[in-house]
């Protein structure tokens, strides 16, 4: 919607302010715009975040993208990739990146299915 | 000629460089060991030789070291950092001991040609114009892989960032900054849907500094707004944890807006969001970078419309770091326009602050930067900064000045206006569903002409995933509710330590594409490099393109397509005209034609005349102090040119009369036997003889005749006989009789230093 420059109107209740105050007005405001984006980021995680979990343990990207594709499939993103990775390489006995290799090739799922269950169950 | 005389074209520092140790390097690192000679291209195969290997040498920004009241030849600075161990100084600086002063702040160039391995020369180009930030553009279409790139395919308006190129080009500049003696930022983009990949990847691999604005992914790359932010906090906490130098994406809305100049509200808001989200996300705010770009240009009056903002802008923004950026809002295709603009941004720079000073090349407007005006850029600024040194010492921004200060007010005002306007509508994502943002209303004004993103769309939507009771991420540095197991001493402790922790981990994957890819693309110009050919080249190795500026004594139009018929006569491939301004709309228009020349020299053919060692300057007049110099003067014949000689004696124009010779000036058309008699009545000890060559021989006839008269009198080795004249050569000269003969570029200073070469020589044979 276009709207012709109401300034002088919408400035009334900051005419007084000091500069100082409105400096402070200016962050409060700004924070709380920003809270609730930082909240959800705090609650939430995104495929890109997972791959840069498993990038950290060290797994190549090729892998890492496979493997999180495959957990995303499964609807198990929210346990974290590095977690169900982890959680594998415990039970197999191996480092993470062998076993992100194993679940990249396909070999190994039933046991995420066994803890975390999984759409392709239901 | 020695480096310390300060005579030009000499890159190295009159006095001897401080010793660089890189912070952070290791002691006996590859690139320690590995210097570059200056005289040797940069050799790429050895860059990509043992890639799989190679690690940064540090990780994090480096800020330059500023050296207060520094003084540097005869001049003392205010606002300027250490010296370089090497650079090619300004062009005026053999006037001034060839002194490099460089500026307090780090200044960047942004560089990405699509090829890796051609930037690669590029940045040691601008490194050695003082150019310590690093960009590399991202090419077009990165930001919406939802994943890593591996290999070095080639880029589209940016390169391919990938691991492959991000650690070759690292250990390029680590060998580069040991050259120049300062510490090289390298910088590229945390941002599309990649980002907290991108992130751990620049870790990784010591990058040292990155965009990163969750803004920047909605507004401009339509990247969905809720997977942007919830990316964004995890990359930042990344780039915190490796003390990268985070950019934001707020000077674009300048960029992209209608009428840029009523941004300035938003921009405000832009920044502040940024700052704000990565300062809780666990960055530290000196290592946030507010991007602000003087939003006008002229004809506009911009200081004046500018400084308010970055006033306002310094006020609110106290704590974090200013990387004051380049208008390209209104870049055109002529560089000397650019230019202009881009100092009058500095002038706003010098009077408020900046941290960081980034260049635009004069040439963005009309093509991807070329090589040279990269170079170009980060002499404008090294140019124009050293020039407004500790100009706040003597001039200072009058804040009670009443058009100032209201202005900055109302600024802050219509800002915390657009604020408040978001709180009510939803906050941020309903703001930008409201298309709140690049609207080019001065807010509260709108144009209803911003940019509209919806929640539930964009690429990416859906794929944001609430945390489980049970999320854990067992690595460090990870932002968000993490479930670890008790009693680590550190997040990666469960999968025995993560890639920040321990660089061993860290997986390298050479070339995946078997045609796209750097060795496939370097075969294709090897017969260059191996044979040392010489091709033009704007950026990229044997392009071939050159540029014709051509004035055209035509309408415009008409002028365009006759500059291509000339282009095509001049053998030039895929001619394009890239500027053309008219000069008056009947009397002419200036082109410049950019071509493909596709011709190769090679050097070995090549005939190159010994350069002549000039006797410097200071030993030139020590010798005048000692001996005296006298010498006699005219044009000869029926000549009346008298240009030519002035400009060798007079001191004016540089002539030897500078270095204390005395110079008697006959005139125009002098027979030569009163040349002669002059010289002997007043004792001289040169003749210097102007003359046209005429069909007729006059010239050879005078020179012979001057020389046979010397003989006959007698004075013959009393006197230089030397000769000048724009066709004049000095084989010529000297079979005629002459000393010497000198021809078109001569200055006073050839004159001069043969003269005192040659009576040295004279001197020396009766010794």
């Amino acid at each position: 919607m276009a709207r012709a420059d109401e300034y002088l109107a919408w400035r009334t209740h900051l005419a007084d302010l000091p500069d100082e105050q409105l400096e402070t007005r200016f962050w409060e405001l700004v924070d709380q715009i920003v809270d609730p984006l930082i909240d959800l980021a705090r609650t939430h995680t995104s495929p890109s975040i997972e791959r840069s979990v498993l990038m950290r343990m060290g797994v190549d990207s090729p892998t890492g993208n496979a493997v999180v594709n495959e957990i995303d499939k499964r609807g198990l993103l929210g346990h974290g990739a590095g977690h169900l990775v982890l959680h594998c390489a415990q039970k197999w006995d191996v480092d993470v990146r062998q076993a992100a290799a194993r679940l990249a090739a396909g070999e190994g799922w039933d046991v995420v299915e066994k803890k975390w269950g999984g759409r392709d169950d239901a | 000629m020695t480096p310390e005389t300060g005579e030009k074209g000499h890159h190295r520092p009159a006095k001897a460089p401080e010793p660089y140790a890189p912070a952070g390097a290791r002691p006996d690192d590859w690139a320690s060991r590995h210097p570059l000679d200056q005289d040797e291209k940069i050799d790429l195969d050895e860059i990509l030789q043992g890639l799989e290997d190679y690690r940064p040498r540090r990780r994090g920004w480096t800020w330059r070291t500023p050296v207060e009241d520094q003084v540097i030849g005869p001049f003392s600075y205010r606002e300027t950092s250490r010296s370089l161990r090497r650079s090619v100084p300004l062009p005026a600086a053999h006037y001034f001991a060839n002194i490099d002063p460089q500026p307090d702040c780090v200044v960047t160039t942004e560089i990405a040609s699509g090829r890796f391995e051609d930037d690669i020369r590029r940045m040691r180009m601008t490194a050695w114009h003082g150019a310590d930030h690093i960009m590399v553009i991202r090419t077009a279409g990165q930001s919406h892989m939802d994943n890593l790139l591996e290999g070095t395919p080639e880029g589209v308006g940016g390169i391919a960032v990938t691991r492959k190129q991000v650690r070759a080009t690292r250990k390029a500049l680590d060998l580069i900054e040991d050259e120049v003696g300062r510490p090289i930022n390298f910088h590229s983009y945390v941002s599309g849907v990649a980002g907290p990949e991108m992130a751990v990847m620049f870790a990784e691999e010591g990058v040292n500094g990155a965009h990163q604005d969750p803004q920047y992914n909605v507004l401009y790359r339509n990247i969905n707004m809720v997977r942007s932010f919830v990316d964004a906090a995890v990359a930042k906490r990344i780039m915190a944890a490796v003390n990268m130098a985070q950019i934001d994406g707020a000077h674009n809305a300048n960029a992209t807006a209608r009428e840029a100049w009523k941004v300035m509200p938003e921009l405000l808001v832009q920044h502040a969001i940024n700052c704000a989200y990565s300062v809780k996300a666990g960055m530290p705010p000196e290592n946030i970078c507010l991007s602000t770009v003087p939003p006008d240009a002229a004809p506009a009056p911009c200081v004046r419309m500018d400084l308010p903002y970055a006033v306002a802008l310094r006020d609110l923004f106290g704590q974090y770091k200013m990387r004051a950026q380049q208008n390209t809002r209104y870049i055109e295709s002529c560089g000397r326009e650019a230019t202009v603009n881009h100092v009058l941004n500095m002038l706003v720079s010098r009077l408020t602050s900046a941290d960081i000073q980034s260049t635009i090349t004069p040439d963005e407007g009309r093509n991807v930067p070329w090589h040279y005006n990269n170079v170009h850029a980060v002499n404008t600024a090294r140019q124009t900064l050293v020039g407004l040194d500790g100009l706040r010492k003597v001039v200072k921004v009058d804040r009670d000045a009443p058009e100032l200060k209201s202005k900055v007010r109302e600024l802050k005002e219509r800002a915390v206006l657009f604020l408040e306007g978001m709180v009510r509508d939803g906050g941020y994502f309903g703001a930008v569903q409201e298309g709140y943002f690049v609207d080019s209303g001065c807010y509260p004004e709108t144009n209803d002409d911003g940019i509209f993103r919806k929640i539930d769309g964009g690429v990416g939507v859906g794929t944001v995933i609430e945390r489980a009771a049970d999320y854990m991420a067992p690595v460090c540095h990870h932002f968000g509710d993490n479930h670890l197991p008790d009693g680590l001493t550190k997040a990666c402790d469960p999968v025995g330590g993560c890639t920040l922790c321990d660089e061993g981990l860290i997986p390298f994957i050479d070339e995946l594409d078997p045609e796209d890819n750097v060795n496939v693309r370097l075969e294709r110009t090897c017969e260059l490099r191996e044979k040392d050919l010489i091709k033009p080249e704007v950026q990229w190795a044997g392009d071939g393109f050159v540029v014709v500026t051509m004035f055209l004594p035509a309408q415009e139009r008409v002028a365009e397509f006759a500059a291509l018929e000339l282009a095509k006569a001049m053998n030039l491939q895929e001619p394009e005209v890239i500027h053309k301004q008219v000069m008056h709309p009947a009397e002419g228009t200036l082109v410049e034609v950019r071509g493909r020349l596709d011709v190769v020299v090679d050097p070995a053919t090549l005939i190159i005349p010994q350069e002549v060692q000039l006797v410097p300057e200071d030993d030139i007049r020590a010798y005048v102090k000692e001996h005296g110099l006298k010498a006699v003067a005219a044009t000869v014949g029926n000549d009346e040119h008298s240009v030519g000689m002035r400009e060798i004696i007079d001191i004016k124009h540089g002539g030897i009369e500078k270095y204390g010779i005395e110079c008697v000036y006959l005139g125009t058309s002098v027979p030569v036997d009163k040349l002669l008699d002059a010289a002997i009545e007043h004792a001289a000890d040169a003749v210097l003889l102007s003359t046209i060559i005429t069909h007729g021989e006059i010239h050879r006839q005078n020179m012979e005749k001057i020389s046979d008269l010397a003989v006959e009198k007698g004075v013959r080795d009393k006197l230089l006989l030397i000769s000048g004249g724009t066709q004049v050569t000095d084989e010529l000269a000297r079979s005629w009789g002459m000393d010497a003969g000198f021809g078109r570029g001569t200055k006073g200073h050839n004159v001069a230093s043969f003269m005192v070469e040659a009576l040295r020589a004279r001197a020396a044979e009766k010794a």
